[in-house]
């Protein structure tokens, strides 16, 4: 199966200092991929630089088959791609309805009926869709973050750290929202802090180390390795002399 | 107020023309010149936004006023004329200067820039409407008269712009060392410390607050003792001289066109600026007859485009303040048309 | 107390007018984010282009007003060339700043060069002599109270009203207008949404400029017409556009009348001279004490 996002040895930063080294990932159809890595790590700016939300320097992005490296954010939706950033992901001067009628800015049509499709899955926005999103719980605002990317159908969801500052309630029903995502057709690529349980539902995991690849393996695998247990799963190492087995697939 | 000063285009036919009329040019070039060296320091130094540059002239022109006038008669209505030296009264603008910043600062300078830059418009307008309003206070709209000369009585008329000339020149100067000594300082580094990020020079202990103060306050000083000295050469001075056009866009644009951060820039850049406002009514003659009857308008219009000019294309004026890491760093690769070039020759 | 409220009449005329121009300004300063200093000019373009056209179709007059049918094309004009040159000045200074990651305070300066070259146009196409749209006296209705009130002055109010309600549409009820809000909330967030903002903000000028060439084709209309007539207004469309909040349009027309109505009443207690120091007074109270403004700003 040809993968349905693919990135080449992309490299990016801010005003000349360089935090991702020409790193690669690929999302197929129908997967949650997660790309996890200490704090620093640049996973947030790879995952902005492959929307076009900054201007990589380096690399290619390939979104079902067609090359979109190089284009900008609004033009990325255009192309089939969600993001949803990890802080400011809602308009708070804005109703509900509104902010997902601007996810669906592109589109004339149809706009209403895909607003209440979305909002059937999320009955707290549903109850009161005329609230300003200032006034919104962090689960709501995350959730309807998400909404708002997946106005337009994406085939492809980008999520930065969805779960962060979030209590482990509502942390577990963004994963299961993330999980039906899948289930409806979009494939998730997403960047999480939240280690275990973000692996415990992707099929593919990525370690990101200093802006590179370091790893990459199934999400089982991933959740088995010992040396990432100790240093991103907070695992406490009972037989201190195993020695990790990881296989750095760049 | 300015157009007072233009010759008539045919004086310069002549060798003495040119000479009165660089004596003119120079001496005015060197009072906007310290003006400009004080907004360096508020602006190109410690990054604080003054469009109200008119107010602090215009202080320090009416504090010389009053303090060097004699007593008011029937035909002029104003407080002191204290009848004092003219260097006095140059002190007292200073002064003046230095205390109008302090006052609007206070309240002010904690504000984000494009709100200070905003109010200290409102302060210049506010000080206007005063000036042009008050009974009995400086005169009104109709201005102040007769302000003594300089050493007046000891030359005679011909030489006397020459005296001009030398002390506002020395003024200058003096200004300049001043100035260049104080940012070379430890205060200096501050100063630039804090314009270039505010949080680094919190976290590093310095109150900022203090620092833009007291940079205010100097470049205030500045201000008004250029327009104390101002009021000394033209000799009558009126509310309305001030204006935002005159008093502040046009040091404005002479700073942004020699380049902030940087004295001899400022400098350079009231020399280049004045010579293209004041020179251009002197080919008035040259032009077709449609653009000479404007030129004094034409010339509005090209100084409006030359800081929208500058700002697109050189936001670092004609002379770009070399970036200083440390001195202990090695230098950076010289940026700039003129380390540019100096390397082109080298080649050559 | 008659005289007192007779100024009040008179302050809500110009607060309506100062508070159609700060419309204009408080929407590009909330989704450009930087002080325009060019609006005070943009709108004297407004009041002369008006003329140019007024003088070509014809001064007639219609029924109590001073200007007659002739001033709706004239108006209309006016408004689209504002509109387009505002638009254009974004094209050609402000964008390039915005792609160089300009600060706003260059493009503020910037803005303040525009001005310039704006009203230094102006001068030299109409001159510096004032002019009017129409010659002869409006003459005053009476109202209960022994109250007076010119056709005119009813005329912008009326406008005042029509153009808030019309600007209400816009941004409530239209695409444009809440990915306007959107952009002005949140631009990088625009963008991620797949809005274009530069396109956004491109008509953002133009309507911008549109409400500017109003507030200007009001003023001349119960004035006379000078070059420097908009750059007078500048800082009390600034006193209404932070009283009212950055990015309010409510805001800015409620703080436009306050302005107005407090200028105008000043006279009562002090000199008239002082009059025109009021909203520069308001503007810096404001600016030290609550910079948000009366109703909070997205700034």
């Amino acid at each position: 199966m040809s993968a349905l996002l693919e990135v080449v040895g992309l490299s990016a930063g801010y005003g000349g200092v360089q935090i991702v080294h020409e790193a690669s990932i690929s999302v197929s159809q129908g997967e949650i991929v997660t790309i996890i890595g200490p704090n620093g790590a640049g996973k947030s700016t790879f995952l902005k630089a492959i929307f076009g939300a900054i201007r990589p320097t380096a690399g290619r992005v390939m979104l079902d088959g067609r090359d979109v490296s190089g284009l900008s954010a609004n033009q990325m939706v255009a192309a089939g791609a969600g993001f949803v950033p990890q802080t400011e992901n809602v308009f708070p001067s804005l109703t509900i309805r509104e902010n997902l009628e601007m996810g669906a800015y592109r589109r004339k049509g149809g706009v209403n009926e895909r607003i209440d499709e979305l909002l059937a899955r999320f009955p707290e926005l549903a109850r009161r869709p005329g609230e300003t999103a200032s006034r919104l719980s962090g689960g709501q605002r995350q959730a309807l973050a998400m909404c708002r990317a997946l106005m337009l159908e994406p085939r492809v969801l980008l999520l930065d750290e969805p779960t962060a500052a979030l209590s482990p309630i509502m942390r577990e029903e963004i994963f299961q929202q993330i999980q039906a995502i899948r289930d409806s057709g979009v494939a998730v690529l997403m960047v999480e802090q939240n280690a275990r349980e973000a692996l415990a539902i992707s099929d593919r995991g990525y370690v990101l180390v200093a802006g590179r690849n370091a790893l990459e393996q199934s999400g089982r695998e991933m959740l088995d390795n010992p040396e990432v247990g100790r240093l991103f799963l907070g695992r406490i190492e009972a037989d201190a002399g195993a020695s990790p087995s990881a296989n750095a697939e760049a | 107020m300015i157009e007072a000063l233009l010759p008539s285009p045919m004086l310069l036919l002549t060798f003495s023309g040119v000479a009165n009329w660089s004596v003119g040019f120079f001496t005015t070039v060197a009072i906007l010149g310290i003006a400009v060296l004080g907004l360096n320091i508020q602006w190109g130094y410690t990054g604080v936004l003054n469009f109200g540059v008119a107010a602090f002239l215009m202080v320090g022109a009416y504090a010389t006023a009053l303090l060097t006038l004699p007593p008011a008669s029937d035909f002029q209505a104003y407080q002191l004329g204290l009848e004092l030296p003219v260097w006095v009264g140059w002190i007292g603008g200073a002064v003046a200067g230095g205390l109008l910043a302090f006052i609007i600062g206070l309240p002010t300078l904690r504000l984000r820039r494009d709100f200070l830059a905003i109010a200290t418009i409102g302060v210049a307008a506010i000080l206007r409407t005063i000036a042009n309003t008050a009974e009995g206070f400086v005169n009104r709209a109709r201005g102040l008269n007769g302000i003594p000369r300089f050493l007046g009585d000891s030359f005679d008329s011909s030489d006397y712009k020459w005296v001009l000339l030398v002390t506002t020149v020395v003024a200058l100067l003096l200004c300049y060392l001043l100035v260049q000594a104080v940012t070379a300082s430890p205060w200096g580094r501050v100063l630039r410390a804090v314009r270039d990020n505010e949080d680094t020079a919190q976290a590093a202990g310095k109150a900022t607050v203090p620092f833009r103060m007291q940079s205010f306050v100097l470049g205030g000083a500045l201000m008004g003792f250029a327009g104390a000295l101002w009021a000394h050469r033209v000799g009558t001075i009126a509310p309305d001289a001030f204006s935002d056009l005159f008093g502040t866009f046009f040091i404005w644009t002479m700073l942004i066109v020699g380049g902030s951060g940087n004295h001899m820039g400022a400098v350079a850049g009231s020399v280049v600026v004045g010579l293209f406002w004041f020179g251009t009514p002197l080919i008035q003659e040259d032009l077709p007859q449609a653009l000479g009857s404007q030129v004094l308008v034409l010339r509005q219009f090209a100084i409006g485009l030359l800081v929208v000019l500058a700002v697109l294309l050189m936001p670092k004026g004609l002379f770009p303040e070399q970036a200083r890491v440390s001195r202990f760093a090695p230098a950076p690769p010289p940026t700039g048309w003129r380390a540019r070039l100096r390397i082109r020759r080298s080649e050559a | 107390m008659l005289d007192l409220a007779q100024l009040v009449i008179v302050g809500l005329v110009v607060g309506a007018i100062i508070g159609l121009g700060a419309m204009g300004l408080t929407l590009s300063y909330g989704i450009m984010k930087f002080a325009n200093f060019a609006h005070g000019d943009m709108m004297s373009l407004g009041m002369f282009l008006a003329y140019a056209a007024v003088t070509t179709f014809g001064t007639g007059a219609l029924g109590p007003f001073s200007v007659g049918w002739a001033m709706i094309p004239a108006l209309l004009l006016a408004m689209l060339g504002v509109g387009a040159l505002a638009a254009g000045v974004d094209q050609v200074v402000y964008r390039p700043l915005r792609r160089r990651g300009s600060s706003t305070i260059s493009m503020a300066i910037a803005s303040l060069g525009i001005a310039i070259m704006v009203r230094a146009l102006i001068q030299m196409e109409w001159g510096p002599s004032p002019v009017r749209y129409a010659s002869g006296i409006n003459r005053a209705w009476t109202l209960p109270g022994d109250l007076k009130i010119r056709p005119d002055q009813v005329l912008i109010i009326a406008a005042m009203l029509i153009v808030a309600v019309a600007v209400y549409l816009l941004l409530f009820k239209t695409r444009l207008g809440k990915a306007m809000r959107a952009t002005s909330d949140n631009a990088a967030l625009a963008e991620i949404s797949g809005i274009d903002t530069e396109r956004i903000r491109a008509s953002t000028w133009v309507i911008a400029g549109g409400l500017i060439a109003v507030a200007g084709v009001m003023f001349g209309i119960q004035s006379q017409l000078k070059f420097d007539a908009g750059f007078e207004f500048l800082l009390p469309m600034f006193a209404a556009v932070i009283l009212g909040g950055i990015g309010n349009p409510w805001g800015a027309l409620v703080g436009g009348l306050i302005v107005g109505i407090s200028q105008e009443t000043s006279t009562y207690w002090i000199p008239t001279g002082y009059k025109t120091a009021v909203p520069f007074v308001l503007l810096t109270i404001m600016l030290v004490v609550r910079p948000r403004g009366l109703f909070g700003s997205t700034v």
